[in-house]
């Protein structure tokens, strides 16, 4: 599959699902800031070109367009005429490396919770509640937020 | 500009108008979808702009101030009919000759390009073509006039899911490199959502709603209520109301999109293929509101 390659120099590729009810420029505004949470994407990256993300899903430009300027509204992106659009701030203040600890733990928990025999919905309930009641999380999570959107826009 | 603009026009087939009291702008560069029931007056509309027919009642321009079937309309207007007609027994290459000799304007190396694009030898008979690929002949042939407005009248109702996911990321394409404004009728509700950011809902006609899809939305809601019968309210006109056991559901058109809400009042806002649906069924039920622009 060619398609594999960075042919657009962008490092993300923009999906679709349809049937999931949230707007189409929505749901490119959240893959982006999902790529931005996880790393994937960094201050200087460029999103896909609106030209290619149109001919791969064959949706209406505007939308497209509308996802990015709600992107650059936030904060998150900016235009550059004739060139394309650019990430301007991230999402995670965690390093790269980091983030590869924290999953290969999270793997090591996820072995842990399958051979306890809890299923995917399992998981989810129970980091959900582990979430809720985590004391100290709510307000490091605060701070922590407060740090990044003081630079610019809001989250 | 507006690509189109009317003004209580009327088409009448003898004692029947198939098109009656229609006022409508559609400005340039989006995607308008134009959506309602078989004999609604969707293809009576197109062959009014196209210059096919001419009207019966009322005004008509395109293209800023043109007169529809003018030369430099014609020149403007690319347009791919319902059944995709080819002459079947032509190569593709004498496809792209007849219509280079038939235009004043065709850019054959476009063609070439576009048809090379897409795996289609220019050595096959159009008619030994596949479905996806003829769609795409013809509208690669209507492209190659660099319109400034392409019609298409569901030129993929027969169509596989990929072939005409591949045709409209063809179409979709031009709009971002030449910003081509569309006008495409289509029966495919679902796929609205993604196509299209401008909607033009017939039925019986007449237009029964309007406008962009952002305002429209914005204007909707799907009001919830415990049981009972229709609530009228100050705020909003109901378009339509189904009552099912306990709860009576009612999708409305808010007075103003910044209009307040009564307290407790459960409304979320409503997708485009549920509004249009709510829209046609009360349609034909003739009991549907038939709103500013379309009454006498």
């Amino acid at each position: 599959m060619t398609l594999d390659k960075q042919v657009n120099g962008s490092p993300i590729r923009l999906r679709l699902d349809p049937s999931s009810g949230v707007p189409t420029y929505l749901q490119l505004v959240q893959q982006v800031e999902g790529a931005l949470r996880l790393g994937f994407l960094q201050p200087g990256d460029q999103l896909p070109k609106v030209r290619e993300v149109v001919a791969e899903l064959a949706i209406n430009p505007n939308t497209v367009l509308k996802a990015y300027r709600e992107l650059e509204h936030k904060g998150l992106a900016s235009g550059r005429p004739g060139t394309g659009t650019f990430i301007e701030a991230s999402l995670t203040p965690v390093s790269l490396p980091e983030l590869a600890n924290l999953r290969s733990s999270l793997y090591r928990w996820l072995d842990e919770a399958a051979a306890a025999g809890l299923d995917d919905d399992g998981v989810m309930a129970l980091v959900d509640s582990a979430l809720r009641d985590f004391p100290d999380r709510s307000s490091a999570t605060r701070g922590a937020r407060q740090r990044r959107t003081s630079g610019g826009g809001a989250a | 500009m507006n690509v189109i603009e009317t003004h209580d026009l009327g088409r009448r087939y003898g004692a029947t108008w198939a098109l009656q009291e229609c006022s409508l702008t559609i400005p340039a560069g989006h995607l308008t979808a134009l959506v309602g029931p078989n004999g609604a007056g969707k293809t009576t509309l197109i062959n009014l702009v196209i210059g096919l027919s001419t009207p019966s009642a009322g005004e008509l321009t395109v293209l800023g101030d043109l007169r529809p079937g003018s030369l430099p309309a014609l020149d403007g207007i690319g347009f791919v009919a319902q059944d995709v007609p080819l002459y079947r027994g032509f190569s593709v290459a004498d496809m792209v000759s007849l219509t280079r000799n038939l235009n004043r304007t065709f850019d054959v190396d476009y063609a070439h390009e576009r048809l090379a694009d897409l795996n289609i030898n220019l050595r096959r008979r159009a008619g030994q073509l596949s479905g996806g690929q003829r769609a795409q002949l013809a509208l690669t042939l209507a492209l190659a006039r660099h319109p400034r407005l392409l019609v298409l009248d569901e030129p993929t109702a027969s169509l596989d899911p990929l072939a005409r996911h591949d045709f409209m990321a063809t179409v979709m394409a031009a709009m971002a490199d030449d910003g081509v404004s569309v006008v495409l009728s289509s029966h495919l509700l679902s796929e609205l959502e993604r196509v299209a950011d401008h909607l033009v809902l017939l039925s019986d006609g007449r237009i029964r709603l309007d406008g962009p899809v952002d305002d429209l939305l914005a204007e909707h809601r799907l009001v919830t209520t415990r049981s009972g019968p229709v609530s009228t309210h100050p705020a909003w006109d109901v378009v339509e109301s189904i009552a099912a056991g306990a709860q009576t559901q009612q999708l409305v058109r808010l007075r103003s999109p910044e209009v307040a809400l009564p307290a407790g009042c459960d409304a979320r806002p409503v997708g485009i293929e549920e509004l249009a649906m709510a829209y046609l069924r009360s349609s034909t039920r003739g009991v549907g509101p038939v709103l500013e622009g379309a009454h006498r």
